[in-house]
């Protein structure tokens, strides 16, 4: 018998070892769920599934009555798009800015400083700050995505420019090239699988600022919608918004990661057979 | 006056001296090996021609005109390691050098300014044998392949010195002396100035036209920081006589120590 470490699966066995997990849930779910309901058949606290089912035909498949529109589409509609400018947006900054000061030690020396101190500052502590100066529309949530996940960003770029072996910045200046073209030809290829790995790790970060700011004020959203049901103690509606929210997250990771797989496949090399 | 000559070079870190009195003349043509202990300065000298480490004192001059202080084109360099770029394929690796200086906003060339460029860079890449993978990134290429790779890409700016900093340190022994080959090869069809360091001393006989042993001269048990290194021993390497003398003269030299 070989030690424990050094005990592989087989692939069938891996994908069964995967599922076991999330079959126990579902199970424990349905089981706990039916005891409850067997002793009081209106509690809310764990809905059944066909009460879940409903919910999410009521939500996603029909009108509603008041506003004629599909809620879950809208409330989608509007997070994502959220998120989608806000994490684009900090992505731009950082790639500039992380850029511009990890080549440059002027700018380094200028700006380091400053970006440190911002990124340290707790985003929700600066909510009120936001709502108060850009409204309670749609600019303060994308700014308070920003304001959480840009200046990490700004950083991890920053470094990824610091890591990049010196010998190959001195190799383009040997070949003629001005801080320009090492910035554009060597240095910014260079970092954008690191840009999308930035983004993928921020991704947690603007969804907990997104669904803060839906919560505390907004007419749509995914966290707005949770936040709203939760007076009524709406589980069935609870649970499949969270579990849409987290495949959402889910499908933004896998894109981005596999986006950087087929754009920048030099990078990706090193990680086969690990 | 010569090609290169270097008068009075002094090189410190804070109270260390590293390098003191370097007085030396290169002319065109010439292929210096430089070897030393571990410690000796023989690196921060070729970084100095490089343009990376600043002179504490003194001056270098390349055809009469004081050397530039940071790097530029007019040096080639060949590192150890990480010179070539890891996102660009071996063709687009050799090309990067003339599209710097011909599309000096956008990078990247187009048309016949692009096909010229391929054209010649296709050329330097049967030079050194890397023709049937132009199309490989440099993760896919062995270590002699990488460096073959950037060779080339030093020899695109026809650079007036050609730097190599040891160069074939991480090779296997049957593919360095390939590398030999044709480093030499390349050194007399071109008639490149070239300066190498390496460990290898047996590698600096066999390569270079001169050879620079870089050591302290004066020594004080007291202050091991407060004398620099010099280059104790400048030898004529030309031919198989002047081989032996030299041999000879190292030889003697370190039963003394």
């Amino acid at each position: 018998m070989k030690r424990l470490m050094n005990l592989t699966p087989s692939k069938p066995l891996s994908i069964f070892l995967s599922l076991l997990p999330f079959v126990l849930v579902f199970f424990l779910y349905g089981s706990l769920s039916n005891a409850r309901l067997a002793e009081n058949p209106n509690d809310k606290l764990l809905p059944s599934f066909s009460q879940i089912g409903s919910a999410i035909d009521r939500l996603a498949f029909n009108e509603d009555k008041r506003t004629g529109k599909y809620i879950l589409w809208a409330d989608t509609q509007a997070s994502v798009l959220r998120i989608a400018v806000g994490v684009t947006i900090s992505a731009a900054l950082g790639l500039t800015i992380g850029l511009f000061t990890g080549l440059i030690p002027l700018a380094r020396a200028n700006l380091s400083p400053i970006i440190t101190i911002i990124s340290l500052i707790p985003p929700m502590a600066i909510l009120p700050i936001l709502f108060i100066s850009f409204g309670l529309g749609e600019l303060a949530k994308v700014m308070l995505i920003i304001v959480g996940t840009a200046p990490v960003i700004i950083r991890d770029i920053q470094m990824r420019v610091l890591q990049l072996p010196s010998e190959q910045l001195i190799k383009a200046l040997t070949l003629g090239a001005s801080t320009w073209l090492v910035a554009l030809r060597v240095v910014l290829p260079q970092i954008l699988p690191s840009l999308l790995s930035s983004m993928r790790f921020s991704l947690g970060a603007a969804w907990l600022f997104l669904i803060a700011a839906e919560a505390i004020a907004a007419q749509e959203g995914l966290g707005y919608r949770i936040f709203l049901v939760r007076r009524y103690m709406s589980m069935d509606v609870i649970f499949p918004y969270v579990i849409w929210i987290t495949t959402l997250a889910f499908l933004m990771d896998f894109s981005l990661k596999r986006l950087s797989q087929v754009c920048f496949p030099w990078y990706h090399s090193n990680e086969n057979g690990k | 006056m010569s090609f290169l000559s270097v008068k009075n070079v002094y090189k410190s870190y804070g109270d260390n001296l590293v390098l003191e009195r370097l007085n030396l003349n290169v002319e065109r043509g010439e292929f210096i090996s430089m070897v030393g202990a571990s410690g000796c300065g023989k690196s921060t000298f070729l970084n100095m021609l490089l343009g990376k480490e600043a002179l504490s004192k003194g001056e270098i001059f390349l055809e009469g005109k004081s050397l530039s202080q940071e790097p530029d084109a007019e040096r080639g360099i060949v590192f150890q390691k990480y010179s070539v770029f890891p996102h660009l394929t071996v063709l687009q690796n050799i090309m990067i050098a003339d599209e710097f200086s011909q599309a000096p906003l956008l990078g990247w060339t187009f048309g016949a300014t692009k096909k010229n460029i391929k054209q010649k860079a296709l050329d330097f890449i049967s030079i050194v044998g890397l023709t049937a993978a132009i199309h490989k990134y440099p993760n896919e290429l062995s270590g002699g392949m990488q460096q073959r790779l950037a060779i080339a890409q030093a020899l695109m700016k026809s650079p007036k010195i050609l730097l190599l900093d040891e160069p074939f340190g991480a090779l296997d022994p049957g593919i360095r002396a390939d590398m030999h080959e044709l480093i030499h090869d390349i050194w007399q069809q071109n008639n490149l100035t070239i300066f190498m360091v390496t460990h290898d001393i047996k590698e600096g006989f066999e390569l270079g036209s001169r050879l620079w042993v870089f050591d302290k001269l004066r020594h004080d048990p007291q202050a091991p920081n407060a004398y620099g290194a010099q280059v104790t021993f400048d030898l004529p390497l030309t031919t198989k006589k002047h081989k032996k003398i030299a041999q000879e003269t190292l030889e003697e030299s370190s039963q003394n120590v």
